[in-house]
C-alpha cells in the first residue's frame, strides 16, 4: 500500500499547480501520473509514484551513495561503482 | 528497471550483511514499521539471513491492517444501496469485517470496484453520474496527498456524487504507543520510507530524544534494507541513539511540502481506533469542516451497526513484536489467504501474508 514505483518523467501535460499532470515511464510502459507534489521535476528525472501521484523526486547522486560506500570493503571480485549507470541528461 | 534493480545487487547485498555480522556482538531486536519492507525482508531472504544476528520484528506498517473492522462493516453497508458504487483498493476486499467482507458483498451482489489511485475514483464518479462513488479512503501519510487531491478534483468538476470513508492512519503515534508499552521489544526502528518521502523524518528528533531509542529512516529494496540494519546495529552496539536518513535519495528531513499543504488543506488530525490497538490518540487524519461534505458518513445515514462477535485474530500481538506469524494458532490451519482471520493474511504488506507466501514456518 506504501510502495512507490520510480518510474521516467517523459512527457509534460499539463504543469499548472494541483492538477499537474506528466507521463511517466515504468519499465517500458507509459502512465499518466498527477505531479501536484513534484511540480519542479524535469523531464528526464525519476520520481517516485504512488498510488496515482508522485510523491518525490529521485536524487541521481544520492542514489549512488551506498555503493560508493560499499565499494571500499570488498574484494577486488566484488562490486565496483561503475557499475550503476550514470544518471541521463534531462532530454 | 532504474533505482530498483541495482539495489537489488547479490553481490552488494553479501557485502552489507557481512559487515552487519562483524559489526554485531549480540542479537538485536529491530522493528521495520512498514509492511511493504516486511514482504521485501521475507522475499529476499534478508530475515532468514540475519537470524542469530538481527531479530527483525513487524511493525503496525499495514494501513489496510489496521482498518478498524467498524469501517470495513460501513463499506459493506453502503455497498449493498443500489445507488453506490463503492470504490476501494484491491487489498481491502478480502479483509473481515464483522459482518464479513466487500468481496463477500460484491459475491451477493453489491457494486465494488477496485481502483489504482483515489483519482480513478474521482473518475468512476465522473462517469457514473447517476450513482454515488464512495471511496474506501485507506493508507498512511503515504496516500493521504493522493485522497486529498481527489478530493480537491471533485470540487474542481463540481461532482456530487463522490465521497470517502475516511480511514487513515498517522504511523508515529502509533510507534509510540508501542513503545510506551510496558512490555515493548524494540531496541531500534527502520522508520518507513515512504511515510518519510511526505512527511520528512524531523518529527522524529523528539521520538529519539524521548524514548531513547535510534531510528533509521530506510527505504525498501534489499540494499536499502540492509543499510538501514547495518545502520541500527551500528548504534546500537556503540550505544548511541540517532535519528539517521538512509534513503536519502528519496527522503529529505522535512518531506514534501506540496503534499503536506494539500493534507492540511483538506484534512485535520483526529484520534482513531486501530484494529487490535484500540483508540489511539492522533492516530489518524479525518476531513476538516470546510470539507466535510465528501465525507461518506456525513452524506450517508444509514444506522449505526454494532461490530459483531469477537476477532480471533492475533494481529495486535504479531504487530507489536510480540508473536512470530507461523506462531500464531490459526496460521496455516483455520487462517490462510483463501479464508483469512484477520486482515494481516490477506492484505500485500500483512505479515502473515509474507509469511504464508515466503514459506517460512517455523518460529524465526
Ligand atoms: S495468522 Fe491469521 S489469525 Fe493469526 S495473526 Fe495472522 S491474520 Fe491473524
Amino acid at each position: 500500500m506504501c510502495l512507490g514505483i520510480p518510474g521516467k518523467v517523459v512527457h509534460w501535460l499539463e504543469r499548472e499547480g494541483a492538477f499537474s499532470q506528466a507521463e511517466v515511464e515504468f519499465d517500458g510502459v507509459r502512465r499518466v501520473v498527477h505531479m501536484a507534489c513534484v511540480t519542479e521535476a524535469e523531464l528526464g528525472d525519476y520520481v517516485v509514484v504512488h498510488a496515482g501521484i508522485a510523491i518525490s523526486r529521485i536524487d541521481p547522486i544520492e542514489a549512488k551513495r551506498i555503493f560508493e560506500t560499499i565499494a571500499g570493503w570488498g574484494d577486488d571480485e566484488g562490486w565496483r561503482p561503475e557499475r550503476l549507470e550514470e544518471p541521463e541528461a534531462p532530454q | 528497471m532504474k533505482y530498483l534493480d541495482e539495489y537489488r545487487d547479490p553481490e552488494a547485498a553479501r557485502l552489507l550483511l557481512d559487515e552487519i555480522r562483524r559489526v554485531s556482538t549480540r542479537c538485536w531486536t529491530l522493528m521495520e514499521v512498514c509492511g511493504g519492507q516486511t514482504h521485501s525482508l521475507l522475499r529476499h531472504g534478508i530475515a532468514a539471513e540475519l537470524e542469530g544476528t538481527v531479530e527483525l520484528i513487524h511493525g503496525p506498517g499495514c494501513p489496510v491492517c489496521v482498518t478498524d473492522q467498524e469501517a470495513i462493516d460501513f463499506a459493506c453497508q453502503l455497498a449493498q444501496r443500489d445507488d453506490v458504487i463503492l470504490a476501494s483498493f484491491g487489498d481491502m476486499l478480502r479483509v473481515p469485517g464483522s459482518r464479513g467482507s466487500l468481496l463477500d458483498a460484491r459475491t451477493a451482489g453489491a457494486r465494488i470496484q477496485i481502483v489504482y489511485s483515489p483519482l480513478d475514483a474521482v473518475q468512476l464518479a465522473r462517469k457514473h453520474p447517476e450513482k454515488q462513488v464512495v471511496f474506501f479512503a485507506v493508507g498512511f501519510e503515504t496516500t493521504a496527498p493522493a485522497t486529498a487531491l481527489a478530493v480537491k478534483q471533485a470540487a474542481r468538476d463540481q461532482l456530487d456524487n463522490f465521497s470517502l470513508i475516511v480511514s487513515h492512519v498517522r504511523v508515529q503515534p502509533a510507534m509510540e504507543s508501542l513503545v510506551q508499552a510496558p512490555d515493548n521489544r524494540v531496541q531500534a526502528f527502520l522508520a518507513a520510507g515512504h511515510v518519510c518521502t511526505v512527511m520528512g523524518y524531523e518529527s522524529y528528533e523528539s521520538f529519539v530524544e524521548q524514548y531513547r531509542l535510534p531510528v533509521v529512516v530506510t527505504g525498501f529494496e534489499p540494499l536499502d534494507l540492509l543499510e538501514g540494519i547495518l545502520a541500527c546495529v551500528k548504534q546500537l552496539e556503540a550505544n548511541e541513539v540517532r535519528l539517521e536518513n538512509r534513503y536519502a535519495r528519496t527522503v529529505q528531513a522535512a518531506g514534501n511540502q506540496s503534499a503536506q499543504d494539500l493534507v492540511r488543506e483538506i484534512y485535520q488530525i483526529c484520534d482513531r481506533a486501530w484494529r487490535g490497538f484500540g483508540v489511539i490518540p492522533e492516530g489518524g487524519l479525518e476531513l476538516c469542516l470546510e470539507w466535510r461534505q465528501y465525507d461518506a458518513r456525513t452524506r450517508f445515514s444509514e444506522p449505526a451497526l454494532p461490530v459483531l462477535g469477537i476477532d480471533e485474530c492475533r494481529s495486535f500481538d504479531v504487530m507489536t513484536g510480540h508473536l512470530k506469524p507461523p506462531d500464531c494458532p490459526h496460521f496455516r490451519k483455520s487462517c490462510n489467504p483463501e479464508s483469512p482471520l484477520g486482515a494481516p493474511m490477506v492484505s500485500s504488506e500483512g505479515a502473515c501474508a509474507a509469511y504464508y507466501r515466503y514459506g517460512m514456518t517455523a518460529s524465526h
